[in-house]
């Protein structure tokens, strides 16, 4: 089976080195996605996740994703050690340029571990969100409070007794005790944030910027510890956009998952699919023909530009300056034309399918997007002068809310964010997929890592992408714009008036949806914020049993504190910019 | 005494205040007119003609909002704040002279009174950040005491130069004295550019709009105002802008000087105008200083080149007329 993905090479040795370090019951796991999966008893997690990190030969600095899955009702678990939950951790060497997934069984009745946030300190959000979803316990963590649901939820939503739908629900009833009850529970208190109200010579002023503020970009909330303006403490609370994404895909069919995605990252329409579509692809071994990958790049760059524009815009406006937001969504509104011309829809087409995509381009394509391309770059080295070089912009955003690659690692931060303290670090480049290896375009990367270097970054990331799509126009393949294979959906429908067969089979995918073999898989791309993945495990059915989607979001909040402490507000407000970041993306 | 004189003074109150006032409305839709054509947008263009009685509808809506008061404030300096903004910003209009004839009050300490009122404002602004008890307004009335504190001090000593090439505070003298001369802009540049900048912070519009930083501090010391005392506040922030456009075209422009085929007043409503639209595209064009950042151009850069001015000036009126 030619994967849509990389080859990636199994880590020589590192499997063999575990086994012997960690004894017998270190177990080894195939999936389909080829990361060497191994099972270690719960006892040694901190242990193994040590020795990844500081000892094995090519070090693992990043721990990508952490979650839980509930086995319980799961029928297809040959060669796993028997459990009800399962606990994995998803590391990602990038010197080595390898993966490992490491997953730990826990029982019903003993749903504990030990936490891993002193080692991986991204970990800390991550087990809390287990928590939340699953209840399992991770033993001394600092703070293992509920992260996504309100403080007073009742169960765990992704475990499998809890209800999905409202329909297997009781009524809704919302009492006058239940709002008082929330209420209180809501209360602000400053030391169960991990703040004091007085130091010395001074008392604190504790300010609550969001859940709705201007400059926070959605429903996020910052509890911030002033002293005057300056920051003592910012602590982070997510949750007010949260959907449950995730157990939403364990209710929809493989097929009409497809949507729920483009809203995930909200901003990045189809970019949002790719991952998915590819991660199903691989799972229900489809090749998809060059065609419909070439497509696939191109409208994701699109939307690479029009996310990218839309910070581009809101940077500018958060320290201060008014006009550049405005000349931006013009300019992303003229993509949009395109890609609505394209797709049908504008910010969510929800284009892509499992095979390929919805219909082939339509006539006038080629002459909208070189039009674009043409257009676009005379814009951004305006739009460079206009806030770029303004000296303002500079002297609020140099030196702001700076990290290093390793810091940056530490805390799970992946994409233009990682290559602005000069990581060049992209899946496009590393780890080709959907045809990139076929395109010729620059990684841009900067050295110090500040809220200038991410705009910065980002910028130039723009121009990459027009020479991208510039090429997806000059060299758009010829053939079918959908696989030929029975999971394609809707599969091709020429056939369908001439035989029973294929009317039938048409008739089922697009009901029923196409039928995943029972399999875990796992698929990243360079999404506009960073790594976005999605990992899948059928269990043969026409369901997903449990989808994870790791956003790059998600870890760039909880770092915000160990980038803003010190600063002022004003700083605060250009570090949230520099960010990049859609509340969708990290609630889910 | 009241004599002719008397008269006319009082007569002119009541249509320099209209004026005044329909003049901030204007501007209110002015501004966004311009806003909107330089950032590739309509603006409001839908009531009246050309969206200009959008303002008016902007009035009519606040002055028939509901009238809140926050429970939590101080009732008493909440009601007032917005009273004072207005009241001085309107008051200093007593002694700007439209013409050497259409002024209210002519006096020979013309400029400190118009010192003295956008002095008072700062209470103003001061008391409505504290009054609110909201940490937002709060934040933003510290940011405002000591923004407007530190540029009032650079706002009176960068008109020195002109004071001194005129001898004398009175502004129709100051005018009168560039009619034989250069305008002030020449000989006083530094002392315009320091004024202008110093007259951004003192109206807080962008870039300097720190005390409202409305990405910062959601609306700064008017966060908890609504209705028509935010009606007033708003108004009093446009009322300084044409007051403040008025000064810089008397004190450096030559006030309503100019060739004669238009009338003095054509002449200063015209310099007006532009001024005001240079501040309008400075309010486009340029982003927010942090608070500190402010503060220290200010004291560090600001304040050696006023006084290095003055120096200067000084100089020069001693060896040319003393």
């Amino acid at each position: 089976m030619a994967l849509p993905q990389e080859a990636v090479q199994e880590p020589p040795g590192i499997v063999s080195d575990l086994i012997t370090r960690f004894g017998e019951s270190t177990r080894l796991q195939t999936t389909v996605d080829d990361y060497p999966t191994v099972w270690v008893e719960r006892e040694n997690i901190q242990d193994v996740l040590r020795f990844l990190k500081n000892d094995a030969d090519t070090p693992y600095e990043l721990l990508y994703d952490l979650s839980a899955i509930d086995e319980r009702l799961r029928k297809h678990r040959e060669n796993q050690p028997a459990s009800d939950f399962t606990v994995f951790y998803h590391l990602i060497s990038l010197s080595g340029d390898h993966d490992l997934r490491v997953k730990v069984p826990l029982q019903d009745d003993d749903l504990q571990l030990n936490s891993v946030e002193s080692i991986y300190p991204v970990a800390n959000w991550y087990e809390r969100e287990a928590f939340d979803m699953f209840g399992v316990r991770f033993e001394d963590h600092p703070n293992l409070k509920r992260i996504l649901t309100p403080p007073l939820w009742e169960g765990h939503p992704l475990r499998k007794e809890h209800p999905a739908r409202a329909t297997e629900m009781e009524p809704y009833r919302y009492t006058e005790e239940f709002q008082d009850a929330q209420q209180e529970a809501l209360k602000f208190i400053p030391e169960e944030w991990g703040m004091s109200r007085e130091a010395k010579h001074t008392d604190f002023m504790f300010l609550n910027l969001g859940p709705n503020h201007p400059s926070v970009h959605g429903v996020f909330r910052i509890a911030l510890q002033l002293d005057g303006e300056v920051i003592v403490q910012a602590v982070p609370d997510i949750g007010y956009h949260h959907r449950g994404q995730e157990k939403m895909a364990e209710r929809q069919s493989w097929h009409t998952y497809i949507p729920y995605t483009d809203r995930i990252d909200y901003l990045g329409g189809v970019m949002n699919n790719l991952p998915y579509v590819m991660n199903v692809e691989r799972m229900a071994g489809i090749t998809v023909p060059d065609r419909a990958q070439v497509i696939r790049v191109m409208l994701s760059e699109c939307f690479r530009i029009a996310s990218h524009l839309l910070f581009y815009g809101t940077f500018a406006q958060d320290v201060g300056q008014m006009s550049p937001v405005f000349y931006m969504f013009a300019d992303r509104e003229r993509l949009f034309s395109i890609i609505e011309a394209i797709t049908g829809g504008r910010m969510h087409p929800s284009w892509f399918r499992i095979g390929g995509v919805t219909q082939d381009l339509p006539d006038g394509w080629y002459e909208m997007v070189t039009d674009f391309c043409d257009y676009m770059p005379k814009r951004l080295d305006h739009y460079e002068k206009m806030s770029l070089q303004n000296k303002i912009l500079q002297r609020r955003t140099k030196g702001i809310g700076a990290y290093n690659t390793a810091e940056g690692l530490d805390w799970g931060i992946t994409g233009p964010s990682l290559r602005a303290t000069g990581s060049d670090w992209d899946l496009r480049k590393n780890r080709p997929y959907s045809s990139y290896d076929q395109f010729e375009f620059d990684i841009p990367t900067a050295v110090n890592g500040d809220s200038y270097d991410r705009c910065v970054v980002r910028v130039e990331e723009i121009r990459q992408s027009l020479r991208i799509i510039r090429q997806c126009a000059e060299n758009m393949p010829s053939g079918p714009y959908k696989a030929d294979h029975r999971s394609t959906t809707p599969p091709p429908k020429e056939r369908t008036m001439e035989h029973i067969e294929t009317l039938i089979h048409h008739f089922l995918n697009v009901s029923w949806g196409p039928v995943v073999p029972p399999c875990e898989s796992e698929t990243l791309v360079e999404a506009t914020k960073g790594w976005m993945g999605f990992y899948s495990i059928s269990d043969g059915g026409g369901m997903a049993y449990r989808s994870r989607v790791r956003t790059p979001s998600f870890p760039a909040l909880q770092q915000i504190p160990f980038i803003s402490n010190g600063f002022m507000v004003a700083d605060l407000i250009a570090i949230i910019a520099s960010i990049d970041f859609v509340m969708a993306d990290v609630d889910r | 005494m009241f004599g002719i004189e008397d008269f006319w003074s009082y007569a002119l109150i009541l249509p320099v205040a209209l004026g005044v006032l329909l003049g901030a409305l204007v501007l209110v839709w002015w501004e966004r007119r311009l806003l909107g054509w330089w950032q590739d947008r309509l603006g409001p263009n839908r009531v009246g003609w050309f969206g200009s009685l959008q303002a008016l509808a902007d009035l009519i809506k606040l002055l028939t909002k509901d009238d809140w008061l926050p429970p939590f404030g101080d009732r008493v300096f909440f009601i007032l704040a917005p009273v004072i903004v207005t009241a001085a910003m309107l008051l200093a209009f007593v002694v700007v002279p439209f013409t050497p004839v259409l002024v209210i009050v002519e006096s020979n300490i013309a400029l400190l009174w118009f010192l003295a009122m956008s002095a008072m404002a700062v209470y103003g602004v001061l008391l409505g950040g504290l009054s609110s008890n909201n940490k937002y307004a709060l934040l933003g009335g510290l940011r405002a005491a000591a923004q407007m504190v530190t540029y009032e001090v650079f706002l009176a000593l960068s008109i020195l130069g002109v004071v001194m090439l005129s001898g004398s505070f009175s502004l129709i003298d100051i005018v009168e004295n560039q009619r034989d001369g250069f305008w002030h802009f020449i000989p006083q540049a530094v002392g315009l550019v320091i004024f202008v900048i110093a007259g951004l912070a003192e109206t807080h519009r962008l870039p300097f709009d720190l005390p409202e930083a409305e990405h910062e501090l959601t609306a700064g010391f008017h966060t908890e105002y609504s209705g028509m005392k935010f009606g007033l506040i708003m108004a009093a922030e446009y009322v300084a802008l044409i007051l403040l456009c008025c000064l810089i075209v008397i004190l450096f422009f030559g006030g309503w000087l100019g060739p004669s085929f238009l009338p003095p007043v054509v002449w200063f409503g015209v310099k007006v105008v532009i001024v005001i639209n240079f501040f309008i595209l400075l309010r486009a064009a340029i982003p927010r200083p942090r608070y500190d950042q402010l503060m220290s151009l200010g004291w560090k850069i600001l304040l050696p080149l006023t006084l290095l001015n003055i120096l200067a000036t000084g100089a020069w009126v001693l060896a040319t007329q003393g």
